[in-house]
């Protein structure tokens, strides 16, 4: 068998056995994306409703004068919280969080802002080291999965540095929204100090009169922690989605690129076939005609 | 006669949600019931509580709620609870286990306050799930 024959065989049998790999994880993201969507669904009415509540107390209280609402005049450092997956394999996923990221930390030094990043997921994390560059929290091994007792986790660590004299006056998070199975958009998002997102105005008019167990500043020191675990909690959740989705995708082409390159290797692979079975035959004739015109000749 | 529109939600998923007549909740002020037509309220809920929903018809309906909110607003009564559990759901017998550990860490350690919470948690799974304490 010719040298290139075998080579081809070869370079085709291992293309076969990455196909198999990458069709396998593409089929492992398919599924995850559903569950990751259905805890997102999941987490929506808590979302709804405490976001409803911060309203409320806020609407309430004409000052409010709480340390997580309150925006220092000379912000000097800013918390940046990026949300990156543990695994690659997920095409430009983590390249586009980290890119944004760096934006934003471009953004804040031209407003005289030093930002520190905090890092979940271990992409982000050797990303940053490899740079050398300070991380001021770091989370992993829970990127596809995460669960609310990380979030609070993560929120409890940056909560704590906003709340130190010398810790951090802002905070931001850089995370991957998940839009739909196709679509998924990288967002730069405040969360500190606090604005309130409140979607729409109440539809009934506005927030009736409330009264609070115990005083309305009590509950507001109960209630905003809640709420930023929660807003991280849904980054984490659609960083989640979106990781799967990417890592679908990614995985797909992947697959798709493995079976055209071994169409291609099989067509090459039967041309040298027939090139060598062409040679071999012309090869033989040329040999019988050889014999032949040696027998003519010395009869 | 009006009735509420209760719904109880964890951070993770939504745990119930329907009609009741009446909620009682214990908040750090001391218990707080709920019936329709009650002024707006937001009140923070203790750790290791018990909410109880009575509902006319199907009974009433029990939850151990660890922290959290109740908001009343316009006969709309929701419970944010940062872990909450269904008394139908507590399994007993690890309540009941997780109870005996707590104390034992509160008997070795009087200022172990992490036991302590748990102490209140498994106790207030075991009320929830009818358990005489």
């Amino acid at each position: 068998m010719g040298a290139q024959l075998r080579q081809l065989r070869r370079r085709i049998r291992s293309v076969r056995s990455t196909a198999k790999i990458t069709r396998a994880q593409e089929l492992i993201a398919s599924s995850r994306i559903v569950k990751a969507q259905q805890r997102m669904q999941a987490a929506v009415p808590y979302e709804r409703e405490i976001t409803h509540a911060v309203s409320a107390v806020l609407s309430n209280t004409a000052t409010v004068d709480h340390p997580l609402t309150v925006a220092k005049e000379q912000p000097a450092t800013a918390g940046v919280l990026i949300v990156t997956s543990d695994r690659g394999f997920a095409g430009g996923y983590n390249a586009n969080v980290l890119r944004e990221a760096e934006a934003l930390k471009a953004h804040l030094v031209s407003r005289g802002i030093t930002a520190k990043p905090y890092v979940v997921g271990r992409k982000g994390i050797t990303w940053h080291r490899f740079r050398g560059r300070e991380l001021f929290g770091e989370w992993d091994g829970f990127s596809d999965n995460p669960s609310y007792a990380q979030a609070k986790d993560i929120a409890g660590a940056l909560i704590e540095a906003f709340k130190e004299d010398n810790g951090i006056d802002e905070i931001h998070v850089v995370y991957t929204e998940f839009v739909s199975m196709l679509t998924q958009n990288v967002i730069v998002k405040r969360i500190l100090p606090l604005e309130v997102e409140e979607s729409e105005a109440p539809p009934d008019g506005p927030m009736p009169y409330y009264e609070f167990e115990p005083a309305a500043g009590e509950v507001l020191d109960q209630l905003l922690p809640r709420y930023i675990e929660s807003r991280v909690f849904n980054a984490l959740l659609q960083s989640a989605a979106s990781e799967h989705a990417a890592r679908r995708r990614a995985m797909k082409s992947a697959t798709d690129n493995a079976n055209e390159l071994i169409g291609v290797f099989t067509r090459q692979m039967n041309q040298a076939r027939q090139a060598e079975i062409t040679q071999e035959i012309s090869e033989i004739v040329g040999g019988a005609n050889a014999l032949a015109d040696a027998a003519a000749g010395k009869e | 006669m009006a009735t509420l529109r209760v719904g109880v939600v964890s951070p993770e998923r939504e745990i119930w949600s329907g009609d009741a007549d009446m909620v009682i909740a214990k908040t750090v002020d001391g218990e707080i019931g709920i019936m329709p037509g009650h002024a707006p309220v937001l009140g923070v809920l203790v750790e290791g509580g018990v909410l109880r929903v009575k509902r006319g018809d199907g009974g009433d309906l029990v939850a151990a709620v660890h922290g959290g909110f109740i908001s009343v607003a316009d006969n709309d009564v929701s419970v944010l609870a940062e872990t909450a559990e269904l008394g139908s759901e507590v399994d007993v017998a690890r309540a009941k286990d997780a109870l005996q550990r707590a104390q034992a860490s509160i008997e070795a350690d009087q200022e172990d306050a992490d036991a302590r919470l748990d102490a209140k948690r498994a106790a207030a799974r075991l009320r929830a799930a009818g358990e005489e304490l």
